[in-house]
C-alpha cells in the first residue's frame, strides 16, 4: 500500500464513518458547541458597555452558555461586533476573524454594526460590517438592551443547532 | 503587510529591546493600541495609538442643527451621556440666549450626578477585570443597574438618555421620583462603602497599585491632566466648585484630593467621588422646587446672532469636559469642538509607563480614567 | 417596597447625616460668583490690560467676558505672547486646541484655551489665544505654507492636540517633535477632514 493509497483509504473510511455515525455525532458536537460559545474580547465602540452589562449579575448571559470575554482569540468561536467599525478598525477586525479557528460565528450588535446607524454620513465609519465578515445574527438597537443581546445569542444557538456539523475532523 | 499596517508585526529593534503591540484586541487595552518597547520586563517607551473609534463627530456636527446634534454627541460616552451633553447644552443656551427654569437646573444636577456614579461603577468593574479581580467586576456591574433603573424611570432610556436639551430637560420627573431616588441612593451608598473592604483594603490590590505610575504634582499640572488624575496628585481642582455651573454654587460640594499620585490614589478618588455624588443628590432633592416648568419652548431651527464663540466646561466623571461652539448665525454650528478629558489624560500615559513593569501596564492605563471612545470622538 | 422598609431606610439616612465621621474635613461653603459689572468684568479686564501693556499693538483683545478673555495675535508673535502668559500671568496648561477653517478669509484659525491650576484666583479663567495660519487651496499637509510655530516647548500639554490639528486641518507645527498621524487611519489620502471643502458624502 503506497502513501497515496493510504490517504484514499483513510478518506474513504472517514466518509463511511460519517455516513454511519455522522448525524448523531454532528448533533452531539453542535449540542456541545452551543453551550460553550466563547466571544473574542474585541471592543469596537460604545456598545461594549451594554455587552459588559449583559455579563453582569442581573442579566448573566453566562447561564445561556456565552462565557464572558476573556482569554485568547485562538480559543474563541464567536465575534460579537460591539458597535461602530471605523476604517482604521476594519482591517484589524478582519485579522481577528481570520485568526480564529473554524467554526466561527458573528453577531453584529447595534445599529452601527448593521448599517452605520447614527454615523451614516461620517467619513470614517463603515456602513455595516457585512462587507468585511459574514454575519450570522443581527441585533438591532442603539445600543441594544442586554435582553436583546441575550435574545440574539439564543437565536444564534438555534441556528447552530440546525447547522450541519460537517467540519468536525 | 507592514506597509499597510505599520507596527502590526512584532519587531525587534535591537538585541535587548523588543516592540510589542498591545491591542486593539487585548483584554488590557480596550479600543486602542499601545506600542510598547520593552527591555526584559521593563517598559522603555510607550506610544499610544488611539483612533480606532474616531467617528468624526465634530464634522458631523457641522451638518446638523443644534437640536439634531444632541443624540450623536452623547454617544462618545454613553454611560456618562448627561455629562457629555452638559457643556454643549450650556454653550448653546448662551449662544441662543435662553434662561433655564430653576427646577430644570436641579433635575440636571441630579441626572448628571447619577450618571457620574453609573460611569464610575462601570469604570470600576473594568478595573476589576484588568487586575483579575472578578468580584470587583460583578459587584459594581450589578449595583450600577440600580441607578440605571432610576435613570430609566427618569428619562426612558437605559444609557443613551438625550435628556438635556437647550432650555432645560426633556421631561419632568415622574411622580414619586424623589422618594424612590432617595431610597436607591441611600442603599447604593451603603453598598459602595462595602467596596473598601473587598477592593481598596485588599493587600493584592495595594501591592499592585501602590507606588506604580507615580505622577508628581508639577508634572500633573505641566501635562494638563484633569479630573481624578489631577486630584490624585494633590491639586485641588473641581469645576463644580471652582467654576460652578447651573446650581452647583448653591450646593455643598466637597473635593476629594490625595497626595500620592500613584495608581492606588487614582483608583480611589473616583470611589470617593461617588460618595460625594450621593451627598449632592440628597441635597439637590431637598432644595429642588417641588413644581414648576422644566423646559423653555424653543423656536424651530434656533439660530445664534453673528459670529460668536462659547467655551463651556463641566466636571464629568473623568474630569473637566469642555465644549467650544462657534456659531456664524446659521442653525448649524460653524465648528464644534469637544475638549475631552480622556484625550487630555492620554498624554500622561507614555510618561507614566516609562520604567514601569509590563505587568503594571493595565493598572496604570486604566487608572487614568480613560475611555477610548471619548478620546477618539 | 413596603412602607416598613421605606421607614427603615429613611432612618439609616438620618443616622448617616447626623454622623458624618467619614468626611475628612468640614465642608467649606461654596463660593458665590462675584458680582461684576455687566460691561467689563474687572478681573478679566486686568488680565487683558497686562497683555496689552506688554505687547501694545501686536495683540488685539477680541472680547472680555466673564471668565473668558480672548486675544488674537499674529503667528510671528505667538511664541512671545504665550511665554508671557505662562511666566507673567501664571497660566500653566492648555485645555484644548481647536482649528477652525475660514475659506473666505483664506486662513485657518488655531485657538488655544489656556487655564491655570496652580493659581487659585485664576481657576475660573480661560484665556483664549487665537492665531491664524495661511490656507492653501490644494493642501499638501506638511509641505506647504500652512505652518505655525509650536507651543509645545512652552505648554507641554499641547503635544497631542497639535498632532490632531495637523491631521484634521493640515496645519504643520514647526518645531513639534512628533508631527505624526494620531486618529485617522494610516492610509488616509483625502483632504484633511475638518476643512470646509471636505464635504461629507450625501450631504
Amino acid at each position: 500500500m503506497t502513501p497515496e493509497n493510504a490517504n484514499v483509504f483513510v478518506g474513504k473510511l472517514g466518509d463511511i464513518l460519517e455516513k454511519a455515525i455522522g448525524k448523531p455525532l454532528g448533533y452531539a458536537i453542535n449540542w456541545g458547541r452551543i453551550w460553550s460559545l466563547w466571544p473574542v474580547h474585541i471592543e469596537t465602540a460604545c456598545c461594549s458597555v451594554e455587552f459588559g452589562a449583559a455579563s453582569s449579575p442581573r442579566y448573566d448571559v453566562e447561564r445561556f452558555g456565552i462565557i464572558e470575554a476573556f482569554g485568547s482569540l485562538r480559543q474563541c468561536d464567536l465575534v460579537v461586533v460591539q458597535g461602530t467599525i471605523t476604517r482604521k478598525m476594519a482591517p484589524r477586525l478582519r485579522l481577528v476573524y481570520d485568526q480564529m479557528p473554524e467554526p466561527k460565528y458573528v453577531i453584529a450588535m447595534g445599529a452601527c454594526a448593521i448599517t452605520g446607524g447614527l454615523y451614516f454620513d461620517s467619513y470614517n465609519v463603515l456602513p455595516g460590517i457585512d462587507g468585511i465578515i459574514p454575519v450570522d445574527v443581527y441585533v438591532p438597537g442603539c445600543p441594544p438592551r442586554p435582553e436583546t443581546l441575550i435574545q440574539g445569542c439564543l437565536l444564534l444557538q438555534e441556528k447552530i443547532k440546525r447547522m450541519k456539523a460537517r467540519k468536525f475532523v | 503587510m507592514n506597509e499597510i499596517m505599520p507596527g502590526l508585526a512584532l519587531q525587534k529593534v535591537d538585541e535587548r529591546i523588543m516592540t510589542l503591540n498591545v491591542g486593539p484586541q487585548h483584554p488590557g487595552s480596550g479600543h486602542m493600541r499601545l506600542i510598547v518597547q520593552i527591555d526584559g520586563d521593563y517598559i522603555v517607551a510607550c506610544d499610544p495609538d488611539p483612533g480606532y473609534v474616531h467617528r468624526g463627530e465634530e464634522k458631523m456636527a457641522e451638518y446638523r442643527n443644534y437640536i439634531l446634534n444632541i443624540p450623536h454627541l452623547e454617544r462618545p460616552v454613553i454611560h456618562d451621556s448627561c455629562n457629555v451633553l452638559y457643556p454643549y447644552v450650556l454653550g448653546v443656551e448662551e449662544i441662543l440666549g435662553i434662561e433655564v427654569p430653576e427646577r430644570a437646573k436641579y433635575v440636571r444636577v441630579i441626572a448628571s450626578e447619577l450618571n457620574r456614579c453609573i460611569y464610575i461603577m462601570y469604570w470600576l468593574a473594568i478595573y476589576g477585570i484588568f487586575l483579575g479581580h472578578s468580584t470587583m467586576f460583578m459587584w459594581p456591574a450589578g449595583d450600577r443597574e440600580l441607578l440605571i433603573d432610576l435613570m430609566e424611570k427618569m428619562t426612558g432610556a437605559r444609557v443613551t438618555h438625550a435628556h438635556f436639551i437647550p432650555g432645560g430637560v426633556r421631561n419632568d420627573l415622574p411622580p414619586n421620583f424623589e422618594d424612590v431616588c432617595l431610597r436607591h441612593v441611600n442603599y447604593f451608598e451603603k453598598r459602595i462603602k462595602e467596596y473598601s473592604a473587598v477592593f481598596y483594603d485588599n493587600p493584592i490590590l495595594i501591592a499592585r497599585t501602590k507606588d506604580t505610575g507615580v505622577l508628581s504634582r508639577q508634572d500633573a499640572i505641566r501635562l494638563g491632566t484633569t479630573g481624578s488624575v489631577l486630584r490624585a496628585s494633590g491639586v485641588d481642582y473641581d469645576l463644580r466648585k471652582k467654576e460652578p455651573y447651573d446650581v452647583y454654587d448653591e450646593l455643598d460640594v466637597h473635593t476629594n484630593v490625595m497626595k500620592e499620585g500613584d495608581s492606588y490614589a487614582r483608583s480611589k478618588i473616583p470611589w470617593l467621588d461617588m460618595l460625594e455624588s450621593c451627598n449632592i443628590i440628597r441635597q439637590a432633592l431637598q432644595k429642588m422646587p417641588k413644581s414648576g416648568s422644566v423646559r423653555v419652548k424653543l423656536k424651530p431651527n434656533p439660530k445664534g446672532k453673528g459670529l460668536t464663540s462659547v467655551y463651556k466646561r463641566v466636571e464629568s466623571g473623568r474630569g473637566s469636559l469642555g465644549c467650544y461652539v462657534v456659531s456664524d448665525g446659521k442653525p448649524e454650528p460653524y465648528r464644534l469642538k469637544l475638549s475631552v478629558p480622556s484625550f487630555r489624560n492620554l498624554i500622561a500615559l507614555p510618561y507614566l509607563l516609562k520604567g514601569e513593569k509590563l505587568g503594571n501596564m493595565p493598572s496604570v492605563y486604566w487608572s487614568l480614567n480613560y475611555w477610548p471612545v471619548e478620546a477618539d470622538r | 417596597m413596603s412602607s416598613d422598609s421605606e421607614k427603615s431606610v429613611t432612618d439609616t439616612q438620618s443616622e448617616e447625616k447626623s454622623t458624618p465621621a467619614e468626611k475628612p474635613a468640614p465642608k467649606p461653603v461654596a463660593k458665590k460668583p462675584e458680582e461684576k459689572p455687566v460691561e467689563l468684568p474687572a478681573f478679566e479686564k486686568g488680565i487683558s490690560d497686562k497683555i496689552v501693556e506688554k505687547f501694545g499693538d501686536k495683540v488685539e483683545v477680541a472680547f472680555v467676558k466673564e471668565d473668558r478673555v480672548r486675544i488674537n495675535v499674529s503667528r510671528e508673535n505667538i511664541l512671545d505672547v504665550a511665554e508671557f502668559i505662562r511666566d507673567g500671568l501664571n497660566f500653566d496648561h492648555v485645555e484644548s486646541v481647536t482649528g477652525i477653517d475660514f475659506p473666505q478669509d483664506k486662513e485657518i484659525e488655531v485657538v488655544y484655551h489656556i487655564g491655570s491650576y496652580s493659581d487659585s484666583s485664576l481657576a475660573r479663567q480661560i484665556l483664549v489665544l487665537a492665531t491664524r495660519a495661511q490656507r492653501e487651496e490644494n493642501p499638501i499637509p506638511g509641505h506647504d505654507s500652512t505652518k505655525l510655530p509650536t507651543l509645545r516647548n512652552i505648554f507641554y500639554s499641547v503635544e497631542f492636540h497639535e498632532r490632531e490639528i495637523f491631521e484634521m486641518l493640515g496645519v504643520y507645527f514647526d518645531g513639534h517633535p512628533d508631527n505624526r498621524r494620531l486618529l485617522l487611519p494610516e492610509d488616509w489620502a483625502d483632504l484633511p477632514p475638518l476643512r470646509k471643502d471636505f464635504v461629507l458624502k450625501g450631504r
